[in-house]
């Protein structure tokens, strides 16, 4: 059961050094390969504004990491990164099944429409040039604008 | 084996009551027609992370948008949901502003 993948997103204060967060990065890297797991990547987003205080912070720095292995390891990790004082909010959120059904449908569409121009005699890929060019985004939408839920 | 029985009688009136009042509003509201954008766009992949794609379904107050004002099918809102509430727990969009 060791194939599953999990995303940590951690939040640490505003003015952690880069030596704090290497430290926190070196103290979770410890915990996962000591229960057999594995840090796949490791995305630093730096610092952001937070939607909402959290312990007087309005600022953070969000570190995202993706990791392999057992619920054991994460169950271990989150009580961890429960007791550090450091971390003011982390969140872990499974997501190989999701990850698996997206690539899934993605494909599967691919294979379709590639299906369906071949039985209308085209090459399956599409050309450049083909089709309605691309809209420009519809930035100002205003859909739901005044909407009172 | 009890129920079903007593209260036959409201529905009918009911009806006719709704009956009314919706006939007199289609006809000078014209709406755009809705569609799921995830579905038009094929956006499979609706994630906690990318606040730039939930935004538009958050309004000021926070809270999420109805699927019957936005126009999301039932599998994207439902996938919409678990996005925005985990995008909330990690403090990328608001529980609530007032």
């Amino acid at each position: 059961m060791a194939d599953r993948q999990y995303e940590l997103v951690y939040i640490l204060p505003p003015d952690s050094t880069e030596q704090q967060i290497a430290d926190i990065h070196g103290q979770i890297d410890g915990a996962v390969s000591k229960l057999s797991g594995a840090i796949e990547k490791t995305d630093n987003w730096g610092r952001r504004k937070l939607a909402y205080e959290i312990g007087h912070h309005r600022e953070g720095v969000y570190v995202l990491e993706v990791i392999n292995g057992s619920g054991e390891l994460m169950k271990e990790l989150d009580r961890r990164l429960r007791v550090m004082d450091q971390v003011i909010r982390h969140m872990i959120v499974r997501v190989d099944e999701e990850k698996k059904v997206i690539d899934r449908t993605r494909s599967k569409r691919q294979a379709d429409s590639e299906r369906r121009r071949v039985k209308r005699g085209l090459p399956p890929q599409r050309q450049p040039g083909e089709g309605r060019p691309a809209e420009p985004e519809d930035m100002d939408d205003d859909r739901f604008e005044g909407v009172e839920v | 084996m009890a129920f079903g029985q007593g209260r036959g009688g409201g529905r009918g009136k009911s009806d006719k009551d709704k009956k009314g009042g919706e006939k007199g509003q289609r006809r000078t509201l014209f709406r755009r027609r809705k569609v799921c954008k995830f579905c038009a766009d094929k956006i499979d992949d609706i994630n906690y992370k990318d606040t730039k794609l939930i935004a538009p379904f958050v309004p000021e107050r926070g809270k999420i948008l109805p699927r019957r004002i936005s126009g999301t099918c039932a599998m994207h809102q439902r996938k919409l949901q678990t996005a925005i509430k985990r995008a909330r727990q990690i403090a990328l969009i608001p529980y609530v502003t007032d």
